[in-house]
């Protein structure tokens, strides 16, 4: 699949149906990553927009944003949603204080990284296959949108280490049969990332 | 012009001799990341050789977690938040 180019990069021929794959399963991870911070954890609170009532640019409304934040005492627990808590997850293991602080300051910037890196994705895929070729920046964006969606994927279907027995004791006409097949084509190509970066 | 001050004997504090307690930053095993790609990003974030990239990842394979880098709280939280930008899954912790 995946070879490195001479300038450092990587590139990769995919199919019309392979890159469509790719998008299809890249998009819905970064609706989860954009989603409503307050509207999921149903807490409430400061998620009502102000805008243009003050009469605020969006630049200024992003600024009074950033310092209510910053003056908010509250401390955001962990999401809700198993996917999003493993892409986002505590950085401390048994301390929730300090695990919220590190949350305030920072899920929103991983967030924008996370779909930085999916959209990185995005714009590189060709609309109807083809060859794709990637700087290396490019192609660990791509190794990282990948693993989130792997991870997405994992935490869904309740992957354990040894996914080639849950799939083998899969009924293939189970529903979530496809969906393993797609999780197990997608670690090949990570894979197949890994080992052209690393040559 | 000015001359350079006296030098003066400041008081040291009492913890100033006593190094803090070292901050690590930890992975924990998990079932979806693939051992290149954990192997890679331990290169790649922290500059490590691939023998000791790679004894790091099958330490976290093996043990369930593994200790990767100590330093500083400020410098853990940073690996932490770097780490997860890679999908693995890192904690911070006064060792």
């Amino acid at each position: 699949m995946f070879r490195p180019t001479k300038d450092g990069g990587v590139s990769v021929w995919l199919s019309a149906g392979e890159a469509e794959l790719l998008r299809t399963l890249v998009v819905p991870v970064m609706d989860l990553l954009a989603g409503d911070r307050e509207r999921e954890s149903g807490q409430g609170g400061s998620g009502e927009t102000r805008g243009e009532t003050l009469g605020e640019t969006p630049a200024e409304a992003a600024v009074f944003d950033e310092l209510e934040r910053l003056f908010d005492d509250s401390v955001p627990d962990a999401p809700e949603d198993p996917v999003l808590a493993r892409l986002l997850p505590d950085a401390y293991q048994d301390d929730p204080k300090a695990a919220g602080e590190f949350r305030k300051y920072t899920e929103s910037s991983l967030r924008e990284a996370k779909k930085y890196f999916a959209q990185t994705m995005l714009d590189t895929l060709p609309a109807s296959g083809g060859r794709v070729k990637l700087t290396s920046d490019q192609a660990r964006d791509w190794m990282r949108a990948l693993n989130d969606v792997r991870l997405s994927f994992g935490v869904r279907l309740e992957v354990t280490e040894d996914f080639e027995e849950q799939l083998a004791a899969l009924d293939p006409e189970d529903p979530r049969f496809a969906a393993f097949e797609v999780y197990g084509w997608l670690g090949a190509v990570q894979e197949s990332l890994v080992q052209a970066l690393t040559r | 012009m000015s001359v350079a001050p006296a030098e003066v004997d400041l008081p040291r504090s009492a913890d100033e001799t006593v190094p803090d307690k070292p901050w690590v930053t930890i992975v924990w095993n998990d079932p979806v990341n693939l051992m290149s790609y954990v192997t890679y990003v331990f290169e790649h974030v922290f500059g490590y050789p691939r023998p000791k990239a790679e004894k790091l990842m099958l330490d976290v394979h093996h043990k369930g977690k593994a200790v990767v880098a100590s330093g500083t709280r400020e410098a853990m939280e940073h690996n932490v938040e770097v780490l997860h930008g890679y999908g693995l899954w890192a904690t911070v912790r006064q060792d």
